[in-house]
């Protein structure tokens, strides 16, 4: 594996990218056929829109009233963590998250880290982080694994494989796992890679894991999965160290109810998923199996800059389950590493701008056809497109402008020349003896209209002046029926 | 300062929000709940539908109809809890087999033996606490006498079940138990055999857990069997 394709690219190429993948047409029908899959599962889950849509209120109530108390919250779930006899430590960057992992692996003289899926630790490029300073981090999810066999990084949130073929597989564990033939069947597929897998477990000095709902009443880290991987990094290694956003606290135990329900048929359509695993603690006196040592890092990486805003904190709401993007028109037609952030899709275009800063992500809050659809399948009701022509008009605003919750990379976005042309605009717009001048020179000149129009002629025909103005149509119009 | 001391700081230092309302009880005390025979059903049929294998049977016979799966399947090892009463049932029944399967009990720390519990256990046997009906679902609470890697590592998972420990919704199961008075150090909703969609969304079972789990029901003697699987 190289560093070139382990390191996320500055979605800044975002139009190539896209342009790139639009060209693929095998990629296309991937994940066209995935996402119709996808959506047509969820739908099969929600059969009464009564039920979901007090399911989604609920759900967005839980979010929005754990995020009300997020500072409350994280001092509490830490205190009953280390009660329970977890540790628990604070990350601003990704860089500190990941010396603290680390740090936590070299104490134990820790060469094998096995590791479930986790977002997270892919914002921080963690394995990369690891294999650097001699630890060895093996993705034991069966999408991960597949994508780090691959050198590659996952393109969806929830199915990190999906734009690879059974063909693309079954190559990819001949070559890189010894003994294997080729094989396409995938159930022979998943075998090798079970076996693959499983003496990893057994040796790993310690398992890496995710969060899906960090709970403060009782101290639990909950996490939800169908193929048990989790389960194995979080129980078989002598150490588990779970990595999250600190946006991931909620208050109560119940809360987790309906979010976990909300979440499982709404990622991929399952009515729950095989374990749902809530775990409060260390191995207890006189337990024979668990880690003895959990360790839980909270990560702030942007996510405080989303806070600081009340309409942008809307972000943080997120329980990533995909939904957004599985629905999202651009999304289903570039994939998710057009994107060139560890988020892709609507979910990543409001919330990576936070982590990134809008100089690095000024094209994503653009890239939606403010079609809805993200919004309105959103669990806990996130109006992402609201985020979107917030975040849009944030990277246009000017850079030097004084604002309550500044964001990095404000004005990113701003371009002299559109600059220049909407100032001519307003000029001509906001006096009469212009306006008519101009439209008087628009419509008598409109033979030397260009042929082409920046993108716009690219799928239309190009626009034309009409011969007369509407205020000199209507002028006729009156001195016809004055007549 | 402390990134701990930075970061709280930074969301004190943000805009309060209005405070919102969550009544999760309210909201599921207004959902329609599944009880009785109905619950039953359709708790086996969303176990059934993800691949677990559903057995009715009575308090009296389970011990023999375990005896009998784990000659079926040819399971060779096999981890219990001869301590629990459950477990020395199983343990006297296996031992009437004309090819008895060995017999292991969690007896020592896993530290010491992982790769025989990976290598060589073809399947264990615990009890679960509860049940789910809307779900298809059980629950586990990992202890001392049954570890967590019981029902995870072994291929195989036979799974004891009380069907009159079954709840209507997860809710109801965690407010009537209380589990926020003290959460153990696992709690574990089990839905199937280990599973993955990750190849072209094609599912796949036994992708790391056990590829089999096989859940012995146990029913109170007033409910008839045929019932159970009568428009199944
Ligand atoms: S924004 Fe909403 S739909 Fe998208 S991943 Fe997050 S919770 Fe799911």
């Amino acid at each position: 594996m190289n560093e070139a394709t382990l390191t996320y690219y500055p979605s800044r190429d975002f139009k190539a990218n896209a342009r790139a993948a639009l060209a693929d047409s095998n990629l296309r029908q991937s994940f066209r056929g995935a996402m119709d899959f996808l959506m047509g599962k969820r739908a099969a889950q929600f059969p009464d829109a009564h039920e979901l849509a007090e399911l989604r209120k609920l759900g967005e109530s839980i979010r929005q009233k754990s995020l009300a108390r997020l500072p409350e919250l994280l001092e509490r779930l830490e205190a009953k963590l280390n009660e329970n006899g977890v540790t628990v430590h604070w990350a601003e960057t990704t860089e500190e998250a990941n010396a603290i992992i680390h740090g936590l692996i070299a104490a134990k003289g820790g060469k094998l880290a096995v590791k479930g899926k986790s977002m997270v630790s892919e914002e921080t490029e963690l394995n990369h982080y690891l294999e650097a300073r001699g630890v060895t981090a093996i993705e034991s999810d069966m999408g991960e694994y597949i994508v780090q066999l691959a050198g590659e990084k996952p393109s969806h949130i929830i199915m990190p494989a999906i734009h690879k073929t059974r063909a693309d597989i079954a190559k990819l564990f001949s070559e890189h796992i010894p003994d294997t033939p080729y094989t396409e069947d995938v159930d022979a597929l998943i075998q090798i890679g079970r076996q693959a897998l499983r003496q990893m477990y057994v040796t790993a000095d310690v398992g890496v894991s995710g969060v899906n709902f960090a709970i403060a009443e009782t101290g639990t880290l909950c996490l939800v999965e169908n193929e048990g991987n989790g389960r194995m990094c979080t129980t078989v290694p002598d150490m588990h160290i779970a990595i999250t956003g600190i946006e991931k606290v909620i208050e109560k135990l119940a809360d987790v109810v309906p979010l976990y329900s909300l979440l499982t048929r709404s990622a991929t359509g399952q009515p729950v998923t095989t374990y749902f695993n809530m775990i409060s603690s260390p191995r207890r006196e006189g337990e024979m199996d668990g880690p003895r040592e959990v360790h839980l890092v909270l990560l702030d990486n942007g996510r405080s800059q989303a806070y600081s805003d009340e309409q942008l904190r809307k972000t943080l709401q997120c329980i990533r389950c995909g939904a957004c993007m599985n629905h999202c028109p651009v999304y289903t037609r570039i994939g998710g590493h057009a994107y060139g952030t560890v988020y892709p899709g609507p979910i990543g275009q409001i919330i990576s701008p936070h982590m990134l800063g809008l100089e690095n992500t000024v094209d994503l809050p653009t890239a939606s056809s403010l079609c809805g659809a993200c919004g309105e399948v959103c669990p806990v009701k996130i109006p992402i497109p609201e985020m979107l022509m917030r975040l849009r008009e944030e990277s246009v605003r000017d850079p030097h402008e004084k604002v309550a919750h500044p964001l990095r990379g404000q004005g990113a976005g701003v371009d002299r020349e559109v600059k220049l042309a909407w100032r001519l605009w307003s000029g001509v717009y906001s006096k009469p003896g212009a306006y008519r001048f101009f439209g008087w020179a628009a419509t008598r000149l409109r033979g030397l209209t260009p042929r082409h129009q920046l993108g716009w002629t690219q799928n239309h025909v190009p626009m034309k002046p009409a011969p007369k103005t509407l205020h000199e149509l209507m002028r006729e119009r009156r001195k016809e029926t004055a007549r | 300062m402390s990134a701990r001391d930075t970061i709280l700081g930074k969301l004190r230092a943000a805009p309060r929000s209005a405070p919102v309302e969550a009544d999760v009880a309210a909201y599921y005390a207004g959902t329609e709940k599944l009880v009785g025979l109905t619950a039953l059903k359709h708790w086996a049929a969303l176990m059934r539908a993800v691949r677990t294998e559903v057995l009715w049977v009575r308090e009296s016979d389970w011990p023999q109809t375990l005896a009998e799966e784990v000659a079926t399947r040819g399971v060779r090892t096999l981890l219990l809890a001869p301590s629990t009463a459950h477990g020395a049932r199983a343990a006297a029944a296996l031992a009437e087999l004309a090819e008895p399967p060995l017999r292991l009990g969690f007896d020592r720390p896993i530290d010491g033996w992982k790769a025989t519990l990976f290598n060589t256990v073809d399947a264990a046997f615990t009890r679960v606490r509860a049940g789910i009906a809307l779900t298809g679902s059980l629950i586990a609470w990992p202890g001392q006498d049954e570890p967590r890697t019981m029902s995870l590592v072994p291929p195989i998972h036979f799974a004891l079940f009380d069907t009159r420990t079954l709840h209507p919704d997860f809710f109801s199961a965690m407010s009537t138990e209380n589990w926020a008075a003290g959460m153990p150090t696992n709690a574990l909703l089990i839905s199937g055999p280990s599973k993955t969609s990750d190849i072209q969304q094609t599912v796949a079972y036994g992708a790391h857990g056990p590829r089999e789990l096989v859940v012995l029901a146990v029913v109170p003697d007033d409910i008839d069997l045929a019932d159970l699987e009568a428009d199944a």
